[in-house]
């Protein structure tokens, strides 16, 4: 998450504000670019194992060339599921996932209310159907100009139902380690350890040396018991700071 | 280390001891806003998850300001105040109060606005009516010239439209033009009101144009007998979405104490919801349309009958009563 996200307040009968991180340009569109991929794969999935299933089971022939008399068969078994599935995408999927999509879910982000609830049928029904302004004049230039310009990052679908997207952080994206619970490991340095071992698969060997060995010496291990250690043996000693002192692995 | 940070390194970890405490609450909010969950004794414990992760938040945000266990704790805690103040979500109900209750009492309050636009569009149609049937040859200016060729020849354009293109390819075709433009006379009233104006007036007039030049070849009764099965709900939609533009537009235009923003945020939210309700009759209506309207075999009678019964349909479903809503 970013530390110069804009955060929206809310007012709680706590006295404590409710902080929404409010999602930017970058995180609408890295999201709606994967809800696109989804719908045009699953469409034309459907479209196309649906005709050449009709024509086989017509006349036994395997291609994708739509029939060309009327056939409520074809009209109703393929052509209209792959259009809702490419149209109705985004308001029915919201509208399951309580203001999320799988492209939304992935960017780490979910459509709320202004005041922080999940947004009603309605609103998700206005948001989406301004979809259409906001696209355009080509690939969601009115949209992505108003999230840049606003205050609060909004398109003119959000303006119009009055939601909002913010950054929502997952149970699993926060680690507890037994050492810094405890005491021992300083809680900064817990969360960089934890951090750095959940991306450790997908980091460069080179860039993750770097990175365990700054961490390690951050905890208190020299240079000389850093030296011979490789890959395998930093990851280790990364894992053994966040268990308590004597604890079974 | 001094004594303050020996003193906020030892409040920090008393906090991280609580841990446990956090994803247990974020897990029983999950449970009450999916609905999954209706017991009162976890409600109370909800209630007080809330005061406790207050507290822990408050002490976060001093103590460990750039730590992930803050950005957890703030969502955590985001996520049970939403929980806590706005209840659960259960899609069935929130589609059912939006067919019931939401999308009439739009339409109620949409009336004004429904008999100012379907009036523009009725004016509109009468004065492409007009020009056309004085100065014939502005029939270029609505229709296409293959629809002007076919007129001239003594044939609508719709005869054998069947023979042409399936009725399912051309159904299809029609609901999904259909919904697009009444989804932008809708959104067109983003612009001050004057889109959506212009789409109304615009389709006033060629339908006019198009029903005065088939007229002068003897071909109105025909093109009535092609448009009444569908077009009674088609032309109510396209005045119901306009209208629903309009009062987007004039809350732009006259927001009121409120501000402009809120004042159109308020007027979308309130009538966007028959965008829903129009959407599912044009896909019936573009389904009349490829199925029934160009067939030849169908008798005038029928494709009356059709009409008027989708038309009552319509009115069923806009005032909820399909959904057991009754006057109050």
């Amino acid at each position: 998450m970013s530390e110069v996200a804009q955060q929206l307040s809310i007012d709680s009968a706590t006295g404590i504000d409710v902080s929404l991180p409010l999602a930017g340009a970058g995180a609408r569109s890295y999201g709606f670019v994967v809800d696109w991929h989804i719908r045009v794969v699953l469409a034309l999935a459907w479209y196309g194992a649906g005709t050449l299933l009709y024509n086989y089971l017509r006349d036994g022939r395997l291609s994708v060339t739509p029939p060309l008399g009327t056939s409520t068969r074809f009209f109703g078994a393929v052509l209209v599921p792959a259009m809702v599935l490419y149209f109705l995408y985004h308001p029915v999927v919201e509208l399951l996932m309580r203001g999320s999509t799988p492209g939304k879910r992935l960017a780490g982000v979910r459509v709320v209310r202004r005041d922080g609830g999940a947004p009603g049928a309605g609103a998700l029904l206005v948001r989406n159907v301004f979809r259409i302004i906001d696209s355009l004049p080509v690939a969601y230039g009115l949209g992505l100009t108003l999230v840049a310009l606003t205050r609060e990052h909004v398109r003119c679908g959000d303006m119009a139902a009055g939601t909002l997207l913010v950054y929502e952080m997952p149970s699993h994206g926060f680690a507890l380690t037994p050492a810094s619970t405890a005491g021992v490991l300083d809680i900064a340095i817990a969360e960089l350890v934890a951090e750095l071992l959940a991306r450790w698969p997908g980091l460069e060997m080179g860039a993750r040396d770097i990175l365990a060995r700054a961490l390690l010496r951050r905890c208190g291990q020299s240079d000389e018991q850093l030296t011979p250690l490789d890959d395998a043996a930093l990851r280790q000693a990364l894992i053994e700071v966040t268990r308590l002192p004597g604890a079974t692995p | 280390m001094s004594g303050a940070s020996a003193r906020d390194a030892a409040l920090a970890h008393a906090l991280m001891k609580r841990a446990a405490l956090w994803q247990e609450a974020e897990a029983r909010a999950r449970r009450f806003s999916r609905g999954r969950s209706d017991d009162p004794t976890e409600a109370a414990r909800l209630a007080d998850d809330y005061r406790l992760l207050a507290h822990d938040l408050a002490r976060a945000r001093a103590l460990l300001p750039r730590s992930r266990a803050r950005e957890y704790l703030e969502s955590v805690y985001a996520r049970v105040h939403a929980t806590l103040n706005h209840g659960d979500w259960r899609l069935g109900a929130a589609v059912r109060a939006l067919f019931r209750d939401d999308i009439p009492a739009a339409v109620v309050w949409l009336m004004p606005y429904l008999v100012w636009a379907t009036l523009l569009f009725v004016l509109a149609g009468l004065a492409g009516y007009a020009l056309v049937d004085r100065f014939p040859e502005l029939i270029a200016l609505f229709a296409s010239p293959d629809l002007i060729a076919s007129v001239e020849n003594g044939k609508l354009w719709t005869e054998g439209l069947l023979n042409i293109v399936p009725s399912s390819v051309l159904s299809v075709q029609i609901l999904a033009n259909n919904i697009v433009v009444s989804l932008f006379a809708y959104c067109s009233g983003f612009l001050f009101g004057l889109g959506t104006l212009y789409i109304l007036g615009l389709n006033g007039l060629m339908l006019g144009a198009v029903f005065a030049f088939t007229a002068r070849h003897g071909l109105a009764g025909a093109l009535g007998s092609f448009i009444v099965a569908h077009g009674c709900v088609e032309l109510s939609v396209m005045c119901l979405s306009g209208a629903a533009g309009a009062a987007v537009g004039e809350a732009l235009v006259r927001p009121g104490s409120e501000g402009r923003a809120a004042s159109f945020r308020a007027a979308a939210l309130r009538s966007g919801s028959v965008l829903l309700a129009c959407a599912v009759l044009l896909v019936g209506a573009g389904i009349i349309e490829g199925f029934v309207s160009p067939d030849p075999r169908i008798p005038l009678s029928v494709k009356v009958s059709i009409g008027v019964a989708y038309w009552l349909f319509m009115l069923a479903l806009l005032s909820g009563w399909l959904w057991g809503r009754r006057r109050p």
